[in-house]
């Protein structure tokens, strides 16, 4: 079968395949060229090397069992994903979130925007020559990772933001490792501008190329540092606050002409910006009410005396039930038992709490919203990241959509190379920050 | 107050061709018959209302239910920061509906996801192709009746 390009290509012009597996290409996108010398006169992309039919998984699993598959959308900032799918539902039940969760979650989201934004530059910068850049972003994105491995347990695929709440309370590492991570950040930051700014190599490479006008990236549906290069004031964040983003002073940066260059510039002042957000949610958070328990009984004790009398005193939980401890819900998840995990203490211990835990994780049991249909969204790494989730009243969707914004910044790399080099594709797919995942799902 | 007022002049500019106007929980949903689908997201795209932004086109598979399919198009306003859902049902005798191609470019490839995913058909898209799975995928994933674990590898598996 021929493909649209096939078709068309004039007859003495090359045609050439770019991926889907290509050493300048981060995931797998196949650009078909249509090329007269180094010129591109016609492209066509082609997409769903990693479809993976997320929605359609989504509608076979409970709506607390799919909370890791959203982890692997953007892989790259997983919390932001986490919490568009945690706040969908919030706004589905209706639940209200304590503060101190709302503070964890903004400055771990944060975090992860700062690691999106630098993995985005790190690959621009190295695929223009600048090997130097790349090791010096990946450097800050490991400091950037070690908070979040400290609290979540893991680097990309976290899970961590939960309906109701997050699973655990920051660990007693973060504040130390908070400070090395916005330091260092910032010390690379530094170092990237003066690397890159002023470099004729990559100005020549980035400057004046791949253009997007104002008019055609809202035509595209452009969201996020790609739309905001153009200079579009448009961020979730401010436009229709969630979370607590409304008690945070920070700025939008724009840019002015919409290339290459501009996105780079976007993204860095962006990274600033989530420091200074990250600087005052660490300010403004308020401390930890659950008490610092040590010692206590061993769950196999406990379930032991459960059996003869009632058990009262503190239970050690093992080290990978953090954070389902009862004395530290209050805190960090909503006690509303339709969305939450029973305490683990309950469970041990006691009939009803071994009941209301089986009734969680049963089968059209567990979190079961209302009838109805909703739409939210969060700012993502990449732009606005919407969940349309259809309910039937039973504990699965019916239907989950997600609002990939790397969808419709990819639609227009068509219109933004005819008429380029051949080299010029490479820093525009790079400055686009394409991650498969979200892309496909 | 604002909001309200809002729904009502939807009602009224578009008064024959809204079957519904409601408001829930804050999103604002306009269910409409097929045939105005295109000259009333003309309208809604222009002055007044300015929905300059085409957030999302998907849709949803209602099986038992008649019509069975409901396309769903999210807009937004940038002047005005407002969304708006709309809503139209299909038939799966009449699967076809108008394509937004001319009026947000994004839709190309947001309409290619739909046709390969339910298999609606856009009258007016200029290249109605599969977008996610590949050409030869036969049957349409996100319907209710495909089987979640049915494979068809391109390539034949290895024992």
């Amino acid at each position: 079968m021929l493909t649209r390009i096939q078709k068309e290509a004039r007859p003495d012009s090359l045609l050439l395949n770019m991926g889907p597996s290509h050493p300048a290409m981060h995931g797998t996108i196949r650009i078909m060229l249509e090329l007269d010398g180094e010129r591109v006169l016609n492209s066509e992309v082609e997409i769903g090397y990693l479809h993976r039919g997320f929605e359609k998984i989504c509608e076979n699993r409970t709506y607390f069992n799919l909370l890791p598959y959203t982890d692997r959308l953007n892989y790259v900032s997983p919390l932001i994903n986490n919490l568009g799918y945690a706040m969908t539902m919030e706004k589905m039940l209706g639940i209200d979130v304590p503060e101190r969760a709302q503070f964890i979650r903004v400055i771990l989201s944060e975090l992860s925007r700062i690691s999106d934004h630098l993995t985005c530059l790190a690959a621009m910068a190295m695929e223009c020559g600048a090997f130097t850049v790349f090791l010096y972003t990946i450097k800050a994105r490991e400091y950037c990772w070690d908070v979040i491995e400290y609290t979540t347990g893991a680097r990309m695929t976290t899970s961590f933001i939960r309906i109701g709440g997050v699973r655990a309370d920051l660990h007693p590492a973060y504040e130390e490792s908070l400070k090395v991570a916005i330091d260092e950040t910032r010390k690379v930051l530094k170092d990237i501008h003066g690397l890159l700014d002023k470099n004729k190599i990559f100005l020549m490479r980035t400057r004046d190329i791949a253009v997007m006008s104002q008019e055609e990236a809202i035509a595209y549906g452009w969201t996020g540092p790609a739309l905001r290069s153009t200079g579009v004031f448009y961020d979730v964040r401010k436009a229709q606050p969630y979370s607590m983003y409304d008690r945070f002073d920070f700025e939008v940066p724009l840019g002015e002409r919409g290339d290459n260059f501009d996105r780079y510039l976007v993204r860095m002042k962006e990274m600033e910006q989530s420091l200074r957000i990250i600087e005052q949610a660490a300010r403004k958070i308020p401390p930890s009410s659950a008490p610092v328990v040590t010692g206590g009984m061993e769950p196999a004790q406990a379930i032991h005396d459960s059996r003869s009398k009632r058990v009262l005193g503190p239970i050690r939980l093992s080290p990978n039930l953090e954070g389902s401890e009862k004395a530290v819900y209050p805190g960090i998840l909503s006690l509303d038992s339709r969305s939450v995990i029973p305490p683990k203490e309950e469970t041990y211990t006691s009939m009803e709490g071994l009941i209301s835990h089986f009734k969680f994780f049963m089968k059209e049991a567990g979190i079961r919203p209302p009838k109805g249909e909703v739409y939210f969204s969060v700012e993502g790494g990449n732009g606005e990241l919407g969940y349309y989730i259809v309910s039937d009243g039973s504990d699965r969707p019916y239907r989950l959509h997600l609002r990939a914004p790397c969808l419709h910044i990819l639609a227009a790399l068509e219109y933004l190379i005819r008429g380029r080099y051949v080299a010029d594709i490479i820093p525009t797919f790079g400055s686009m920050n394409i991650i498969c995942g979200e892309l496909e799902r | 107050m604002e909001e309200k007022t809002f729904i009502e002049q939807l009602k009224e500019r578009f008064g024959g061709k809204v079957k519904d106007a409601l408001e829930i929980s804050g999103e604002t949903i306009l269910i409409i018959e097929k045939e105005y689908l295109l000259s009333l997201m003309t309208a809604l795209r222009d002055q007044p209302f300015e929905f300059n932004m085409l957030l999302d086109v998907t849709c949803v598979d209602y099986l038992g239910q008649e019509p069975r399919f409901e396309m769903v198009y999210h807009l937004f306003s940038l002047p005005r920061t407002r969304r708006l859902r709309i809503k139209v049902r299909l038939s799966p005798e009449d699967l076809t509906v108008e394509s937004l191609t001319s009026l947000w470019k994004n839709a190309n490839w947001l309409e290619r996801e739909v046709y390969d995913m339910f298999g609606v058909q856009f009258s007016g898209h200029p290249d109605l192709r599969r977008l996610l799975t590949y050409e030869e995928f036969e049957g349409y994933p996100l319907r209710k009746e495909y089987p979640l674990r049915k494979r068809q590898p391109i390539i034949p598996m290895r024992k």
